[in-house]
C-alpha cells in the first residue's frame, strides 16, 4: 500500500468480517425474490415483442377470464404523471417518461417495453393469462444505433422530441434530445501549437451490469391505504419517491422496505416492477410479488449507452499536451438521459489540458432506457481519451505512464467542471504503478502486449442520515439507510467505532426502511462509505456529546471538566472516570435512553483517479485476447476496510475486462436482442482472468473526516482503454471498437474488415 | 393444470416429502414449496450457477432439474453446509478473505466449491478456476474467491471433515 502520512487509527484500515456475512455465507440472507407473505399473489409483465409500433388495442378480457388471475393492469390503470424531473441520485428521470416505461401508453419504443401486468394466484398461472393478452400493434421501423438515430431522416421515437441545446429547443423534432457544449482555452490555439496530433472514431456497444439476482418487488396495499414495498433496490428512499410519484400517492402513505441486494452497479436505481406490484395489490388486496427472469433483465431494464465517440487530442515535442476535441454522441435507450455528459466531463479529468472543445449528444434509439452503470458514462469516453494519449505518447517516444505524469492534473489545476481540483492523488497512482513489480517486470514472448490507462470518476456526496442508540451493554446500534451491496454496514460501523473510540464487535448496524431512518440517497456514485460516512461520526460525535451531558449529572460537574479518550470518559483532575462499557451500563441503569442521529449534505471534492495496468496475449489464429496479469492502482483517500476497497478494484477491473473483451448487446435488424441469456451474453467466467493485483494509494480527501473517498466506480473507467493499449502493443493494431472479440481482432490484425 | 406429485427425499440429511407439478424444477420446489430460499434463482437455464446444490453428491444447477427426479435422492444445499452454528471451513475462509460482495452468488460458490474439495482436496487454483467457471459472481473479480477456496482447502487438509 502507497500511503501519504496520515494518522494512526485504531479500527480504520483493519478487516474485520462484516457483520452480514454469516447470513450470507449460509443462506439466510433476504433478497428481493425471498420475500414471502401470507396469502401472496404472483405476478408477471406483458411485453412488446416490436422494438417499435404502436399499440392499437389491448383486449385482457381473456386473460381475466382465466381461473386463478385476480387481476390485470395496463397503462390506463396509471394515473396521469407529471412532466417533471425526478432525480435518482447518479441519473434522473421524467416521471411522464417513467410512467411510461413502467406500462407503455400509446406506443412501444422497445422489444421487452411492458404492455400490462397480470397477478394470479401462481407464476405459471400469470404466464398463462400474458399468452390470453391480446394485443394489436401497428408496426414501425426502428432505429438502433446512435449514428443513424442522429440522421434527419430516421425514424422517430417521440413526435415531440426537440434537441435541448444552449440556443434553446431545435425546431424540428429529432431523436438527439441534447447537444452540450464544453469549451476551454481556444481549441484552434490550441491544435496549432501541436506538433503531433492524433485522430480516430471509437464506437462502444451497449452493454448490461449483470448483477446475478434479477429485479424483485412485492407490495401490499392496506385498507388504510398504507402501502409498503418490499424490493431490492439501491436506494429505498429514490424508490418511494418514484413510487409515490408514478401512482400520484402522497409519500406518507408509502414505505419501502429495502431487501438484501444481489448486486445494483447503477441499474437497482430505476422502478419497473415495484408500481405495478403496488397496483395489483391495490387491485386485488392481496400481497402481489414480481420478479424477472434473465431476459426480462437484459431486454427491459436499464443497460449503459452504446457510444460513438470522435476523439482527437495534439501535443507538442516536448510531450506536453495542449489541445483535446471530441464528439461523443451516447444512446440513451427509449427515452432521453444517457450519461453522455458524465463522459465528456471526465475523459480529460486526469489530465492538464489547457484547450478543450467537447459537443455531447444525448440519442433516443429503439433500445431500453438506458440506467446507471459504475461510473456512468466514463468507461466509453476513456477508451477514446486514453487511447489517444497513448498513440501520442508512442509517437513521442516516451513511456505512456511517464507520459501521463508529466500531464497529470493535480490539486489547483482547472477540474472537469471549470473549477480547480482538490487534492487528487493522479501522480501518485502513476509513480505507485511506475515503481510496481508489474510494470517493471519484462513481458517477454510473441504476440504479447502492456497497456496502461487512467481513469477519473467525479465521486458524489448527496444526502445520508443515521442513527445510534447506546445500548447498557456499552454496544451501539447503527441505524443507517444505505443498502450495503459491498460491505458498507462494515466500513460505516468501522467508523462509528473509531468515533466513539469502542471495538468494532461492539456496532451493531442494521439497513432499515424509509420509515425507520432519515433521507438517505441512493448507495450509488461511490458515495456510503464517504458521505453515510459522515453522518455516522457526525451521529457518533453527537452521542459523544450526549453522554458527558448526562454525565455532568451523574459526576455533578460541567461539561468542559469531562473529557474522552481512549475508551475513557473522564474529569479533567481525573477524580471520576469510568469506560464507555462501565459508564452505559450505568447511565442507562437510572436514566432515560441515550441516542443521537447525524444528517448530511456532502459535497463534491472527493474525486477518485485510478491507474492500469494489463498484460495481454493475443492469439493470432482465433483472434482470442487473454489477459496474463493486471495490476489496480487506485488513490481510495483512506481505506477503512482494506479489503473490501481491493474488492471493489478487483471488481471494476474485472467489469471492465468483460466491457472491453466479451459484451455486447446484439441486435438483429428487428431490434431483437439476440444474446439475452447469461450464456451469450458473456460475462466474465473465473477462468477467463488472473488473479486482479491491487495497489491502493492513500491520499486522503480533505473535506472528509478520515479521508475517505468513494472507492466503487472508478476501477472500471481504465480498463477498456489498458486493454486496447495492450492489444496494440501486442498485435500493432489500434483497436476502436468494443468488443474486442475473437472475430473483431481477427478482422482488424488480418484486415478483413 | 396435471396433478401433483408425490415425492419423497432426502434434503440436508433430513428426510423430506412434498407434492410438485411434473414441470416443477427442483430450484421452485426448493424455494417456493420448502422455504429454502439460501439456493438463489440468476438465470434459470444453468448458466450462472447461483442455484447450485448437489444431488446424490453431484453437483447440478437445480433449475435445470425436475423435482420428481429427486425422489429417492439425497439433496444437499447451502442450508445444510454448516453443521448447526458452526461454520464449514469455506464459510468461514469467504468471511475472512472478502470473497462475497453482494452475496447472491456466494451460496453456489459455497456449495460447488465443497463439491469440489470433497472429491479433490488438492486443488490447486487452475482447477479451482476451472471448476467454478460454471458460478458467475459480477462483485468481485474471483480473486478472493479463488483465494477463499484455496484457504480452505489448505484447512480441511490439515483437519479432515468429521475430524
Amino acid at each position: 500500500m502507497a500511503t501519504t502520512s496520515k494518522p494512526q487509527y485504531r479500527v480504520i484500515g483493519t478487516r474485520p468480517v462484516r457483520p452480514d456475512g454469516i447470513d450470507k455465507v449460509t443462506g439466510r440472507a433476504q433478497y428481493g425474490a425471498d420475500i414471502r407473505l401470507a396469502g401472496m399473489l404472483h405476478g408477471k409483465v406483458k411485453r412488446s415483442p416490436h422494438a417499435h409500433a404502436v399499440i392499437k388495442k389491448i383486449d385482457v378480457s381473456k386473460a381475466l377470464a382465466l381461473a386463478g388471475v385476480k387481476a390485470v393492469i395496463t397503462a390506463s390503470d396509471l394515473p396521469e404523471a407529471e412532466d417533471k424531473v425526478q432525480s435518482l441520485g447518479e441519473s434522473s428521470a421524467n416521471l411522464r417518461e417513467l410512467s411510461s416505461n413502467v406500462l407503455a401508453a400509446h406506443k412501444v419504443l422497445y422489444r421487452g417495453h411492458p404492455i400490462a401486468a397480470v397477478a394470479a394466484t401462481s407464476a405459471q398461472v400469470a404466464r398463462q393469462a400474458l399468452e390470453l393478452i391480446h394485443v394489436e400493434y401497428e408496426v414501425l421501423r426502428p432505429v438502433l444505433d446512435v449514428r443513424e438515430a442522429m440522421r434527419q431522416d430516421a425514424p422517430l421515437l417521440h413526435d415531440g422530441l426537440r434537441t435541448r441545446s444552449s440556443g434553446g429547443a431545435s425546431e424540428r423534432p429529432s431523436n438527439v434530445a441534447a447537444h452540450t457544449q464544453f469549451r476551454f482555452g481556444d481549441i484552434e490555439q490550441g491544435f496549432a501549437a501541436a506538433d503531433v496530433i492524433v485522430e480516430r472514431e471509437f464506437a462502444t456497444k451497449m452493454v448490461h451490469q449483470g448483477y446475478i439476482e434479477p429485479q424483485a418487488a412485492t407490495a401490499t396495499w392496506n385498507a388504510d391505504g398504507q402501502l409498503t414495498v418490499w424490493t431490492s433496490t439501491q436506494g429505498a428512499f429514490t424508490v418511494r419517491a418514484q413510487v409515490a410519484e408514478v401512482l400520484r400517492q402522497p409519500i406518507s402513505k408509502v414505505k419501502v422496505v429495502p431487501t438484501e441486494i444481489g448486486g445494483g452497479f447503477g441499474g437497482k436505481t430505476v422502478v419497473y416492477l415495484e408500481p405495478l406490484a403496488a397496483l395489483l395489490a391495490k387491485q386485488t388486496g392481496k400481497p402481489v410479488k414480481l420478479q424477472m427472469d434473465r431476459t426480462e433483465v437484459f431486454e427491459a431494464t436499464g443497460p449503459t449507452s452504446g457510444t460513438s465517440i470522435k476523439m482527437k487530442m495534439g501535443a507538442t515535442k516536448a510531450g506536453k499536451i495542449v489541445a483535446a476535441q471530441a464528439e461523443l454522441a451516447y444512446e440513451s435507450g427509449a427515452f432521453p438521459g444517457s450519461p453522455v455528459v458524465e463522459g465528456s466531463l471526465t475523459m480529460l479529468a486526469p489530465y492538464d489540458i489547457e484547450h478543450v472543445l467537447l459537443d455531447a449528444y444525448d440519442v433516443v434509439v429503439n433500445k431500453p432506457k438506458t440506467s446507471a452503470y459504475r461510473a456512468p458514462g466514463a468507461p466509453a469516453a476513456a477508451f477514446a481519451a486514453e487511447q489517444a494519449i497513448d498513440e501520442l505518447a508512442e509517437k513521442l517516444g516516451i513511456d505512456p505512464l511517464k507520459f501521463r505524469l508529466q500531464n497529470s492534473a493535480f490539486e489547483g489545476v482547472r477540474g472537469p467542471l471549470g473549477r480547480p481540483h482538490a487534492l487528487i492523488g493522479h501522480g501518485e497512482c502513476l509513480e505507485a504503478a511506475l515503481s510496481s513489480p508489474h510494470y517493471n517486470a519484462p513481458l517477454e514472448g510473441p504476440n504479447r502486449g502492456r497497456g496502461v490507462a487512467s481513469g477519473y470518476w467525479f465521486n458524489a456526496g448527496m444526502r445520508s442520515s443515521a442513527t445510534v442508540t447506546l445500548q447498557p451493554d456499552g454496544s451501539v446500534s447503527l441505524i443507517e439507510g444505505s443498502t450495503d451491496i459491498g460491505g458498507t454496514r462494515a466500513s460505516l460501523a468501522m467508523q462509528l467505532a473509531e468515533t466513539l473510540g469502542i471495538e468494532y464487535d461492539d456496532v451493531k448496524p442494521s439497513v432499515v426502511d424509509t420509515d425507520s431512518v432519515g433521507y438517505n440517497d441512493v448507495t450509488g456514485g461511490s458515495r456510503v462509505t464517504y458521505a453515510s460516512g459522515m453522518a455516522v461520526h457526525e451521529a457518533g460525535l453527537a452521542l459523544q456529546r450526549e453522554i458527558i451531558e448526562r454525565l455532568t449529572k451523574h459526576w455533578q460537574c460541567a461539561r468542559e471538566d469531562i473529557e474522552y479518550g481512549d475508551g475513557t470518559f473522564r474529569t479533567k483532575d481525573a477524580a471520576k472516570q469510568g469506560t464507555f462499557k462501565e459508564l452505559a451500563g450505568q447511565l442507562l441503569g437510572r436514566g432515560a435512553g441515550i441516542m443521537a442521529s447525524g444528517s448530511v449534505q456532502a459535497g463534491f471534492g472527493s474525486a477518485a483517479l485510478a491507474t492500469h495496468i494489463v498484460d495481454v496475449e493475443v492469439d493470432p489464429e482465433t483472434g482470442k485476447v487473454t489477459v496474463l496479469r493486471y495490476t489496480a492502482v487506485q488513490d481510495a483517500g483512506t481505506a477503512i476496510h482494506p479489503s473490501y476497497v481491493e474488492g471493489q478494484m478487483q471488481g471494476g477491473a474485472v467489469q471492465g475486462i468483460g466491457w472491453a473483451l466479451n459484451e455486447e448487446y446484439y441486435y438483429d435488424d428487428s431490434g431483437r436482442m439476440a444474446n439475452s441469456s447469461f450464456l451469450d451474453y458473456r460475462m466474465p467466467t473465473a477462468l477467463d482472468v488472473p488473479m486482479i493485483d491491487t495497489i491502493i494509494v492513500e491520499v486522503p480527501s480533505p473535506v472528509h473526516p478520515y479521508g475517505v473517498r468513494g472507492v466503487g466506480e472508478v476501477p472500471i473507467v481504465p480498463p477498456l482503454a489498458a486493454i486496447a493499449n495492450a492489444v496494440y502493443r501486442a498485435t500493432g493494431v489500434r483497436q476502436t471498437q468494443l468488443p474486442m472479440s475473437p472475430r473483431r481482432i481477427l478482422e482488424t490484425t488480418l484486415g478483413i474488415e | 393444470m396435471s396433478g401433483k406429485t408425490h415425492v419423497t427425499t432426502t434434503i440436508n440429511g433430513e428426510r423430506t416429502e412434498f407434492l410438485c407439478e411434473p414441470r416443477q424444477s427442483l430450484l421452485e420446489v426448493l424455494r417456493d414449496e420448502l422455504g429454502l430460499t439460501g439456493t438463489k434463482e440468476g438465470c434459470n437455464n444453468g448458466n450462472c450457477g447461483a442455484c447450485n446444490v448437489t444431488l446424490n453428491g453431484a453437483l447440478v444447477n437445480s433449475c435445470c432439474v425436475l423435482a420428481v427426479e429427486t425422489q429417492d435422492a439425497e439433496v444437499r444445499t447451502v442450508e445444510g453446509v454448516a453443521a448447526g452454528d458452526h461454520l464449514h471451513p469455506l464459510q468461514r475462509s469467504f468471511l475472512e478473505n472478502a470473497a462475497l460482495q453482494c452475496g447472491i452468488c456466494t451460496p453456489g460458490f459455497i456449495v460447488a466449491a465443497k463439491a469440489l474439495l470433497e472429491k479433490e482436496p488438492d486443488a490447486d487454483e487452475a482447477r479451482i478456476r476451472h471448476w467454478l467457471a460454471g458460478n458467475l459472481c459480477r462483485c468481485t473479480g474471483y480473486d478472493k474467491i479463488v483465494r477463499a477456496v484455496l484457504d480452505a482447502a489448505a484447512e480441511m487438509r490439515r483437519a479432515p471433515a468429521g475430524a
